[in-house]
């Protein structure tokens, strides 16, 4: 066994690694949260550091390997929980086992987010650079208020949807049957939805993202893609389809994003639409920025310990925000500038001469 | 009447983005950067005209030019301390630094001024000898008013794009941006010191940017930290709209996505009015990836 693990590739040991991690991560948690050794606050957290661990990694497939920035990706996050949570209330009744349903839930905001990711890719992808970037906000902004227009209920008789263009209509415009209930209100966005997501679920999710992102990065199409990020001219030259590949990454990511949406919306009995908005886009950059662009167990990471830390410091809160647009200034300054690259280069030549000779 | 009602503080509401967007198409030209930023100086500039004319009790036409002067300075020291180090590095770098500097302008002002919204009276007004406010012009018996702020602000966005129009294509400086954007190492060979003619692109971007804050917060009469936001992408789909790189593009652009914001929130949905505007930017790139009076330049390879 450790032999095989030290004649694996470089690439694949890292990624054997990064499985291994999270995996234990996951036991010494389950084992600590069973054990009651956890505080409720943290506990409560779980599920949301696994969505937004899968945001992250999902996010940094298309800044760190596709090389485009998507600046709305918590739209696609949206399209998952609101299909998500619609789902699963439309089949409380037929469907009583509540893993099973939060099954269909995940897939079902999968599917619909990737079907958001190939109608916004379409157009969007056959820009580049800053004019990407703003479409994609644009998008995140288009869905936010398509969404907040939304009226959904559900009864015998399926599901009812109201598309509320003027603002005047509510939920009695649903007429729903007697025993029917309302799913999504407008802009006052899902109430009582059934919470059913749970640790092991988000475990999964997250396993599931690593297997298919690792995978794919490491493939012909993952070197592809990233031939396309490194000289997209280049790549074109040697007969790679740009379209087709970038699209490739970007529905990967959307679907991803759309599945972690779906657990998120499943964990809260209630959901706004403007939860999702452009800071929550902003936030999952940050992940990836400061995990390291491309760096998959990086984002696992700063997702981790970036979702912990501001509930752990309670007097930082008003702060939060803005450490994190120092971070991303600095992270981008030290790892792009020649000089400055230099001298932290410098530093930590010092630092390990000093260790040694301390030693 | 109602249509040209909705269609006059379109033309306002137009004209603000056009000032705005001709800050956006003026560093796009020269540094080819989103500098993402420029909305948030815009709140900059409302919130220091708002203490200088509330706090301080200077005259708007006081309080206007000493915003405008801080907020260059301020587009200066943003420009020499978070983008002049990445001169050379790859557009996805700049960018995401110019979306943390976005962020450090806002959260800053949460902290310095509070998330609470501020009144901010509208200074283009005057009171009446009765104790009524007289905020505009009455035509037709009182079916049409339009205020004193729109006037201002249609006046002040001329001025502004036929100066700047002189200003690049007489003046030297003008020309050595000129000269910059089209190849700044060429420009650099002439003996044009581009440092110093990025840095005072951005001072001219933001002392703009400071206009239309003032505009800006004058309509709306509130201000709170994210005001500068929404109408900052807003103007950029406006440059983007008539052109990037083109002043008159930036005004066509600015007038054209004020007019269809007025109309859609009047006669579509308010909800949905962002959606609207961002669908125009969608369909202008895919169509006309140029914009309006851009020209295409083809890639080389």
């Amino acid at each position: 066994m450790l032999k095989w693990f030290k004649n694996a590739k470089k690439e694949n040991r890292t990624d054997y690694l990064t499985y291994l991690g999270v995996v234990l991560a996951f036991i010494i948690i389950a084992i600590l949260n069973n054990a009651g050794l956890l505080p409720r606050s943290r506990a409560g957290q779980l599920v949301p550091i696994c969505c937004y661990i899968v945001m992250a990694v999902s996010l940094n497939l298309t800044v760190g390997i596709l090389g485009e920035l998507s600046l709305g990706h918590a739209g696609f996050m949206s399209v998952g929980a609101f299909s998500g949570v619609i789902a699963s209330q439309a089949l409380a009744a037929s469907i009583p086992s509540a893993p099973l349903r939060l099954l269909i839930a995940m897939v079902v905001g999968a599917l619909f987010a990737a079907v958001a990711g190939f109608i916004i890719g379409m157009p969007v992808l056959r820009l580049h650079g800053d004019y990407l970037a703003i479409v994609t906000l644009a998008f995140g902004e288009i869905i936010k208020e398509i969404i907040n227009c939304l009226i959904v209920g559900s009864d015998a008789n399926g599901l009812h949807v109201i598309f509320n263009v003027k603002g005047l209509k509510t939920a009695e415009d649903l007429n729903l049957l007697e025993g029917g209930k309302i799913i999504i209100k407008g802009a006052q966005g899902a109430a009582g939805t059934e919470t059913i997501s749970s640790f092991t679920a988000g475990f999964i999710l997250v396993m599931i993202t690593l297997i298919i992102v690792l995978n794919l990065v490491r493939s012909r199409s993952g070197r592809a893609i990233m031939a396309l990020r490194d000289n997209r001219i280049a790549a074109e030259s040697v007969g790679i389809n740009v379209t087709e590949y970038k699209m490739m990454g970007f529905v990967t990511s959307a679907t991803l994003a759309g599945a972690a949406g779906a657990l998120y919306g499943l964990n809260y009995s209630n959901l706004l639409a403007t939860k999702f908005d452009f800071n929550t886009s902003i936030l999952v950059l940050v992940f990836v920025v400061l995990g390291g662009l491309g760096n998959i167990w990086g984002s696992i990471i700063a997702a981790t310990v970036l979702t912990i830390l501001p509930e752990a410091l309670r007097g930082f809160d008003s702060y939060r925000m803005l450490v994190y647009a120092i971070v991303l200034i600095l992270v981008m300054l030290g790892t792009n500038n020649e000089k400055l690259k230099i001298f932290f280069a410098g530093l930590a030549k010092k630092a390990k001469k000093a260790k040694k000779g301390g030693a | 009447m109602e249509f040209l009602s909705y269609l006059i503080s379109g033309i306002s509401l137009g004209s603000v983005y056009a000032i705005i967007a001709l800050g956006y198409t003026m560093v796009y030209g020269i540094a080819k950067m989103l500098n993402f930023a420029h909305g948030d100086v815009i709140m900059v500039g409302g919130y220091l005209s708002y203490y200088a004319m509330f706090s301080f009790g200077l005259p708007w036409f006081v309080a206007l030019p000493a915003s405008m002067i801080v907020c260059a300075c301020i587009g200066m020291l943003i420009e020499r301390l978070a983008y002049k180090p990445l001169r050379q590095a790859p557009s996805l770098a700049v960018l995401i630094t110019a979306i943390g500097v976005s962020y450090f302008l806002q959260n800053s002002a949460l902290l310095i001024f509070g998330a609470n919204p501020k009144t901010y009276s509208n200074p283009f007004q005057s009171v009446n000898p009765d104790g009524s406010i007289n905020a505009g012009i009455s035509l037709f018996g009182g079916q049409l008013t339009i205020t004193y702020v729109s006037i201002v602000t249609i006046i002040s966005c001329i001025i502004i794009m036929l100066a700047l129009n002189f200003f690049t294509s007489k003046t030297k400086m003008g020309k050595a941006m000129r000269a910059c954007s089209e190849d700044k190492g060429a420009a650099q060979l002439m003996g044009i010191n581009v440092n110093r003619t990025i840095s005072i692109t951005f001072a001219i971007g933001s002392a703009l940017a400071a206009v239309a804050g003032v505009l800006l917060c004058s309509s709306y009469t509130l201000i709170q930290p994210t005001t500068g936001s929404m109408p900052g992408i807003r103007a950029f789909t406006a440059a983007v709209f008539g052109g990037i790189g083109s002043i008159p593009g930036a005004f066509l652009g600015g007038l054209l996505i004020g007019i269809i914001e007025s109309l859609a929130k009047a006669y579509i949905s308010t909800q949905l009015s962002n959606s609207i505007v961002f669908a125009v930017l969608i369909i202008v790139l895919l169509v006309r990836p140029a914009g309006l009076l851009g020209k295409y330049v083809p890639e080389k390879v």
